[in-house]
């Protein structure tokens, strides 16, 4: 199969092209770029791409794929293609399954199914500690032998400072990046939104924002004392990204990420006892939403990821209190972010950088973007495109998405991933 | 004038109007409560389904009685005698609830908001008889009545409210109702009990329980409860009652025909002093009487009754 990608605008911060230019691809590699594509007239397909911006494949770094073991709210299978569907070629899946990634036998299982799936590729996070429980620390350099890409506690911190110490320097052995979710549950008892007038006018148990940024602190300390690379995951409050700030002007090895619903939405977003708007860490302030888009704006925030938690209607149509943190979100991540691209916060490189680059930086996983000889994952953007976020049409198993019936602007056109379509809306 | 919508679910969604209004019709109401033969007919056919998620007899018999005086019929499903369990949706409880085909549904949960969102998924009236830490809004329309039947009027009233204001959904409901039909509140309570950004409902805060006190008209004291030693919300009984509790000495501080109100049950020697609970400006029965009034006057004007023009 010949591909021509014709009259696009290339944006790839792999490396450094932002102008139109046409693309061919063959044999599941990006064959010829530019004059050398555009004289080449044998090909299968012709994709009219005037108008629209030609990505390297995006990368997300924080999905929950819920298999093995609760297959009921996603698969492999389905979260992948929600994946391709949200324009991405590549995605790390977090370890907080039912049957915990917490052994080789399970990355491999992870790997192999996303191998038969083939909507995109998978690169498995293990956990820190066996089960999540907190205590002692997972095989990591089998783990990472398996095809772990890095290890997470996610859903949950390594509440001993201690420990986390030694599982950084441990990780870091194997090459390992450690991804922090921050969180002191000893301040959040019972909290199910952001600490706040809303919450308190909700009658609703609060989630301070110290419970996260003081872990966040933390994790930069033993940064700090270790040497070894840290990743804060889904950033949500100011006092976070002050703290990252500061620790990457003194140097210290820290990454961050932040999801589209903390730059978008504020914990008003909760009105109604919406179940869907219920996330970990909570939707928090204005003010904090302002320090999230300054923080992308300046480059303290790294990556944009999606954090696609998926929860069927038996954990979301219950009651507040009881309901399940979490939101989908792969299929609604590139809308989102182009608004601020529209807004003119972030250059369309610079997104492409925290959405593809820098992820697979941290991860240490290769990114070779658009050029020839690389392979071709390629995601066509299309951004004026007027999009309303129709959850019955997601690929992924579940609806939770607090942006349903939302008009935004901006769509995936069509995810090439080695070479193939797997997802088409030319 | 009727309410808006067919919910009562909390104090904000009523106007100062409306809250005249059920205030009215509760005093007209009232009345039916005193005569040999407490029963008039006018809710005749109508089901009512009390579905208590969490215990409480004082509030279940409040409204059950209040049906019952005005000829309804009512029904009670608890969490034991249901098959409400946990692994339902909210969807499936509603279900539940509309297959007995109720004009009304009464409901008492312990997680804030349920009864907001069992609302949006049944076509019959839903009346919350108090939402986890949300809401408690008959509770607040009995206090207004008490208020407006001893001083005359609530506007210009100050009113102290003590205890821990965090986990009630009585003083959320409190704040919201007395401050807009005009009264000054103040909240009073330890810092472990003043929950962020509380102001916002129409209340001012003080610390010092002798300076929330003074020249107050309505003292209103709140349970406090022994589990809040557990999560470290006071120290100990005693060192809350010293500083937080009502105690004769305390009282005289407030304005000399101040009144005393409590939610019950009471606490007798921690958030209030017997003799105090007791005394004469105690006037906490007649807000257990004013109670079945103004819940008559709820389901009355909600279950398609006109105000003020009760049949004899
Ligand atoms: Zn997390």
């Amino acid at each position: 199969m010949r591909l021509k990608i014709k009259g696009g605008h290339v944006v790839c911060p792999c490396n450094g092209i932002d102008r139109p230019m046409d693309l061919l691809v063959k044999d599941g590699l990006i064959a010829a770029c530019g004059e050398d594509a555009a004289r080449e007239e044998s090909a299968d397909r012709v994709i009219d791409a005037a108008g629209m911006h030609i990505l390297p494949g995006l990368m997300d770094m924080h999905v929950h794929l819920r298999e093995p073991g609760e297959e009921y709210k996603e698969s492999i299978e389905t979260g992948t293609l929600a994946a391709a569907r949200g324009g991405f070629t590549d995605i790390a899946c977090m370890p907080n399954t039912k049957l915990v990634n917490d052994n080789p036998s399970v990355t491999a299982y992870i790997l192999e199914k996303a191998r038969q799936a083939a909507h995109c590729r998978v690169h498995p996070v293990c956990a820190i500690t066996p089960g999540l429980c907190g205590k002692g620390l997972c095989e990591l350099g089998l783990m990472a032998s398996a095809g772990a890409v890095a290890a997470s506690d996610d859903g949950k911190s390594v509440a001993d400072a201690g420990l986390m110490r030694r599982a950084l320097e441990y990780a870091a052995t194997f090459n390992l990046p450690v991804l922090c979710h921050c969180e002191d549950l000893s301040l959040c008892e019972g909290g199910v939104m952001h600490e706040g007038r809303v919450a308190t006018a909700m009658g609703l148990a609060g989630i301070p924002s110290a419970s996260e940024w003081l872990i966040v602190e933390r994790d930069i300390a033993l940064a700090h004392i270790t040497g070894a690379k840290v990743h804060i995951c889904h950033v949500s409050t100011r006092q976070s990204v002050e703290a990252i700030r500061h620790a990457k002007a003194r140097g210290i090895p820290v990454t961050a990420e932040t999801a589209p619903h903390y730059f978008t939405l504020t914990h008003r977003a909760v009105a109604g006892y919406n179940t869907f708007a219920k996330v970990n860490p909570p939707l928090r302030e204005p003010a904090d939403v302002d320090a999230i888009i300054e923080g992308l704006a300046d480059g303290t925030l790294d990556v944009i990821a999606t954090d696609h938690a998926p929860h069927s209607p038996t954990e979301k149509a219950v009651e507040f209190d009881l309901a399940a943190f979490g939101m989908v979100g792969l299929e609604t991540a590139i809308p989102l972010a182009l608004a601020l691209a529209h807004k003119k916060i972030l250059t369309l490189m610079q997104l492409a950088e925290k959405m593809t680059k820098n992820p697979r930086s941290i991860l240490n996983i290769d990114s070779p973007g658009i050029r020839v000889g690389a392979p071709a994952d390629i995601t066509i953007l299309d951004i004026n495109r007027k999009v309303k976020v129709t959850p019955k049409a997601f690929a992924s198993k579940s609806k939770n998405t607090p942006f349903g019936g939302m008009e935004l602007t901006g769509a995936v056109a069509a995810t090439i991933f080695g070479g193939r379509m797997v997802f088409d809306a030319l | 004038m009727e309410l808006p919508g067919k919910d009562l679910l909390d104090m904000e969604s009523l106007s100062r109007d409306h809250i005249s209004r059920i205030l009215d019709t509760a005093e007209t109401l009232r009345e039916i409560s005193e005569r040999p033969i407490k029963k008039v007919p006018i809710l005749r056919g109508k089901t009512i389904v009390l579905f208590f998620h969490e215990p409480s007899t004082r509030t279940k018999t409040s409204f059950d009685v209040a049906a019952k005086r005005l000829s309804a019929d009512t029904h009670s499903l608890s969490q034991s005698t249901s098959s409400l369990t946990k692994g339902e949706t909210l969807e499936d409880t509603a279900k539940t609830l509309e297959a007995m085909h109720p004009d009304a549904i009464v409901i008492r949960h312990s997680c804030s908001g349920a009864p907001h969102q069992i609302a949006r998924l049944v076509k019959s009236s839903v009346i919350n008889a108090g939402d986890g830490l949300h809401a408690h809004p008959t509770q607040a329309l009995l206090d207004l009545l008490t208020v407006r039947r001893r001083k005359g009027r609530i506007e210009g009233i100050n009113i102290s409210i003590v205890g821990d204001i965090a986990h009630s959904r009585v003083a959320r409901s409190d704040i919201a109702a007395f401050s807009k039909m005009g009264a000054t509140v103040t909240i009073c309570g330890p810092r472990t009990m003043i929950p962020a950004g509380i102001t916002q409902l129409g209340c001012s805060v003080i610390h010092n329980a002798d300076k929330a006190v003074e020249g107050a008209d309505v003292v209103m004291m709140l349970r406090i409860q022994k589990e809040r030693l557990k999560s470290a919300l006071m120290a100990s009984e005693r060192d809350y009652a010293v500083h937080f509790g009502l105690n004769s000495r305390r009282m005289r501080l407030a304005a000399d025909d101040a009144i005393i109100m409590h939610p019950g049950p009471l606490n007798r020697g921690v958030e209030i002093a017997p003799d105090v609970a007791d005394g004469p400006n105690s006037v906490i029965l007649e807000q257990v009487e004013n109670g079945v009034a103004v819940r008559m006057a709820v389901l009355y004007m909600l279950l398609g009754g006109k105000p003020h023009a009760p049949e004899n």
